[in-house]
């Protein structure tokens, strides 16, 4: 079973894998906001809006 | 137990596979967010990375990752790709001289400092040719250019784009099939290769950019190119761009934060796995 997580930018209740680890990207399915993995423990997962590409960004 | 810190901005498939390839290698992985951290650079700079053998940088941000490098190596530890390798593969500019001085085939390419110079560098080395910001990648502002008008009206855009737009990296533009090679390269080993084919509409074979990865096979001749070219920007864990051109194959890119999440699934070669023993032979060296 995934845990709930709420979307800064719509609010929206998000299904999180039970396997997310810190930093990794999760996109809302409301609003295609990207999300970072900032936290997670037995209380939950918390989340914020995730950095966008910038010119530096690469191989 | 070898302990290596990961230094990351971001977690995506790569990262995960490589934390997974750890575990499985018995080495004590210590993911740390580069974007959550501070060094003190005048005292230690490696406080946060305290207990680490070294540190696998794998930012998806090429100035933040080349400057943790530069500050993890000025405090003695042992970094993959080190700093001046990141450096050299994040700037092709740094690249393509790097692989003319050891002799590495690679495309004609001309470099002005202004628009005028730019014109007449193109004049020079003529149409089609390909403008090519020298810092970034996944092909961003890749343009080519296949007139001199609309030329100047790009390398005028470009040079009100800041200074680093105002380096004008100019580079034949390459006659060859809609695919290019890119092969993988983990210290002195070539592991894997594949080609790249553009998606329909695209000409930039990026897979970034929705170009396809097909399994290329690995002939003498790609391993030993790609040999040189890692050796030429200083090794490690490296991705080298080919081109079959008319006249051979030649090198236009090593890449030093390599993705491979559409190259192990069509290889079936652990690309992670082997970077883990990689690190793992090097830090306990």
């Amino acid at each position: 079973m995934g845990r709930q997580v709420s979307c800064p930018e719509c609010y929206a209740q998000i299904e999180v894998a039970d396997d997310v680890i810190v930093g990794e990207i999760i996109e809302c399915p409301d609003c295609g906001v990207e999300l970072e993995v900032v936290e997670v423990n037995d209380e939950g997962v918390k989340v914020r809006v995730a950095e966008v590409e910038e010119e530096d960004w690469g191989e | 137990m070898v302990r290596v810190a990961l230094i990351f901005d971001r977690i995506r498939w790569e990262e995960k596979a490589l934390l997974a390839a750890a575990r499985e290698l018995n080495v004590d992985m210590i993911p740390i967010d580069a974007k959550d951290v501070f060094f003190e650079i005048t005292s230690d700079g490696n406080l946060v990375c305290k207990g680490a053998d070294g540190a696998l940088q794998r930012c998806v941000s090429y100035f933040r990752g080349l400057h943790i490098a530069a500050i993890l190596e000025t405090f003695s530890l042992r970094v993959v790709n080190p700093f001046q390798v990141s450096l050299i593969c994040g700037n092709k500019l740094l690249t393509t001289l790097a692989l003319v001085k050891a002799g590495v085939p690679t495309p004609m390419t001309f470099v002005a400092f202004s628009v005028d110079g730019a014109m007449r560098a193109l004049n020079k080395l003529g149409l089609p040719a390909v403008l090519k910001p020298i810092i970034g990648s996944w092909g961003r502002m890749v343009s080519p250019l296949t007139d001199f008008m609309s030329s100047r009206a790009l390398f005028e855009t470009m040079s009100e784009m800041g200074p680093l737009y105002k380096i004008f990296y100019i580079q034949d533009m390459i006659n060859k099939p809609q695919r290019d090679i890119r092969t993988f390269v983990i210290g002195d080993e070539v592991v894997a290769a594949i080609y790249r084919y553009a998606k329909e509409g695209e000409w930039r074979t990026n897979t970034a950019r929705g170009g396809r990865a097909v399994p290329c096979p690995l002939t003498d001749e790609l391993v030993d190119i790609s040999l040189k070219a890692a050796n030429a920007v200083g090794g490690g864990v490296l991705g080298v761009d080919i081109m079959e051109s008319e006249n051979g194959l030649l090198v236009h890119e090593v890449n030093s934060t390599i993705e491979f999440k559409n190259t192990v699934p069509v290889t079936g070669v652990d690309i992670p796995g082997l970077i883990i023993r990689y690190v793992k032979d090097l830090v306990r060296r």
